[in-house]
């Protein structure tokens, strides 16, 4: 029964006397691979040799100190929010007095969890964050052996007093301008957004 | 015979023995490497300067795994296939010439392990039996697996073993002796029997290929198939022989590729600015091996490139194509002998 008309016949060509020698056509793999042999390599030797990467690459990230040497996150949950992949976790805790030089504001994140598993290193939490506290860099995880040491506290987040972690690329003036301007769409459909899911959890 | 004589044999074996083992070991790394660039990869670069220390790792981790004996196996069998492996590829290095015999006034000492009449035979009752240390091994290991590959090995031994020796019976019509050395001096300067005998030597190098159990003709171990074939429940050391035996094997095979068609330890021109005998052993060592190297290139080359073969087209490859054409190349290097008034 033929349902419609666009079938082929299939031939099983006869290879001709010269195909069947199969000689020539092993001497012209054998000439493709040898031009491969001294072609330049894909290869880069990684720890040594990196990719180059773009200015605003997005890896690791970092939380930020100001400059006296204060955490600069205080905990508002946004990035958490922002998150699409839900990798940020984080317990707030509220600065008792003599802890000045420790956190900036007046609530602070007492844990502040990533899961580089989940993270999708899209950055939205970066730019969600109204203390610019948190920056993506173009460090890169490395590789664990298991998956609880991918879920990245505090201790690897926050950069260190003395080894500070240069965000200036990210942070330039059009960004704090353009993060700022509440009359961006994305900023009012944010707070919108952010309220709305308070009403309804409360 | 004079014990210095023996002594030097002693030594010349121990040279080949190690020599074997070295070019083996090398030819880890060099396969990979070329692999590597076949590919546009940099190949192993850790170990060492360019990964040459690569081997003496690899070496090292092979002895450092897990030895396991399966508990069905059978016990000595399954320890004598890679030893038999072994063993039958470092025999096979006894008959080659590595170089031209050293003769300074009355002294003569030929610098070949032992030069017996029948060399040629010798090589192929080695080689023959060397399909019995992947045999015994496929057998002992009681696996599935194993049996197969091993099956897939003798068979493909003994149909390809059929083509080569008739390959060479054209070639010992023409050079009239069974001796390798006899074989190798005949072909001084550019009379490298490649020339008078091209088809001989290409099924010898097709047939070389499937002894050797090298792609394209790995059936016996193809992964895609069989795991790892005759050697899936070998680990440690116990698969480092097999393993190594192949690479032996590969060294020997290009070593009579090279002595019996491709002119030996000879090269056009070269002893007539080489004279001084020990430069002449010196310079001949040199050629033989620089043609061996090629040929093992030449195998990784192969190997790199062409797909494996299905198994009914590599015995029909075998039986129907390459028995049939050194028959015939048999009949027509006699009517040319006949013709040039050789018989
Ligand atoms: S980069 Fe994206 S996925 Fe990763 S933590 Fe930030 S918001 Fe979440
Ligand atoms: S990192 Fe920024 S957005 Fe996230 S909790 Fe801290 S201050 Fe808020």
């Amino acid at each position: 029964m033929q349902l419609t008309n666009r079938s082929k016949v299939v031939v099983k060509k006869e290879m001709t006397l010269m195909e069947r020698l199969y000689l020539p056509a092993i001497l012209a793999g054998m000439w493709i691979t040898i031009k491969h042999f001294l072609r330049k390599k894909a290869t880069i030797n990684y720890p040594e040799v990196k990719r180059p990467i773009a200015q605003v690459y997005r890896g690791m990230h970092v939380l930020k100190r100001d400059e006296k040497g204060a955490e600069r996150c205080t905990a508002c949950g946004l990035c958490a929010v922002a998150c699409p992949a839900e990798a940020i976790t984080m317990i707030a805790e509220e600065r008792k007095a003599g802890e000045e030089n420790l956190y900036r504001e007046e609530k602070y994140a007492a844990t502040y969890e990533i899961n580089m598993l989940r993270c999708i290193f899209c950055g939205d939490c970066e730019e969600a964050c109204p203390k610019e506290a948190i920056f993506l860099t173009d460090r890169i995880v490395p590789s664990e052996f298991l998956r609880n040491d991918f879920v990245y506290g505090k201790d690897k987040l926050v950069e260190s007093v003395s080894q500070r972690v240069d965000v200036s690329v990210r942070q330039t003036k059009e960004v704090a301008n353009f993060k700022k301007d509440n009359k961006q769409q994305h900023n009012i459909n944010d707070l919108k957004q952010f309220f709305k899911n308070a009403l309804i959890k409360h | 015979m004079e014990s210095s004589f023996i002594i030097g044999k002693f030594i010349l074996a121990a040279c080949v023995f190690g020599l074997s083992l070295f070019v083996a070991m090398y030819s880890t790394y060099f396969e990979r490497k070329i692999a590597a660039f076949l590919q546009d990869r940099l190949g192993p670069n850790r170990a060492g300067p360019f990964g040459i220390l690569q081997p003496l790792a690899d070496g090292v981790k092979m002895f450092m795994k897990e030895e396991i004996t399966p508990i069905v196996s059978n016990k000595w069998l399954f320890i004598f296939g890679p030893s038999l492996a072994m063993l039958t590829a470092l025999m096979t290095g006894a008959v080659i010439p590595w170089a031209p015999t050293y003769v300074n006034g009355d002294t003569y000492f030929p610098l070949q392990v032992a030069d017996i009449n029948i060399g040629v035979l010798y090589l192929f009752g080695v080689v023959s039996i060397g399909v019995y240390g992947i045999m015994i091994g496929g057998w002992a290991s009681n696996n599935k697996y194993s049996l197969m590959g091993a099956l897939r090995a003798s068979s493909q031994m003994i149909s390809y073993e059929l083509a080569m020796g008739l390959s060479i019976i054209a070639l010992v019509m023409m050079t009239g002796t069974l001796s390798v050395r006899e074989i190798a001096s005949q072909q001084i300067g550019w009379h490298w029997n490649v020339l008078y005998q091209p088809l001989a030597c290409l099924i010898f190098i097709i047939c070389a290929f499937a002894e050797t159990n090298r792609a394209p003709f790995d059936l016996p171990e193809c992964e895609t198939e069989l795991v790892g074939g005759y050697h899936t429940e070998y680990s440690s050391m116990k698969l480092g022989f097999y393993l190594f035996a192949e690479y032996i094997n590969m060294f020997i095979s290009s070593a009579v590729i090279s002595t019996l068609f491709f002119g030996g330890y000879n090269f056009p021109l070269i002893y007539n600015y080489v004279t001084d005998p020990f430069w002449v052993s010196v310079v001949g060592f040199a050629v033989m091996m620089s043609k061996t190297l090629f040929f093992i290139f030449l195998f990784m080359w192969v190997r790199w490139t062409l797909p494996r073969f299905r198994y009914d087209q590599l015995m029909h490859l075998g039986w129907k194509v390459l028995i049939p054409l050194s028959i015939i190349n048999i009949v027509l290097t006699g009517i040319g002998m006949w013709l040039t008034d050789k018989i």
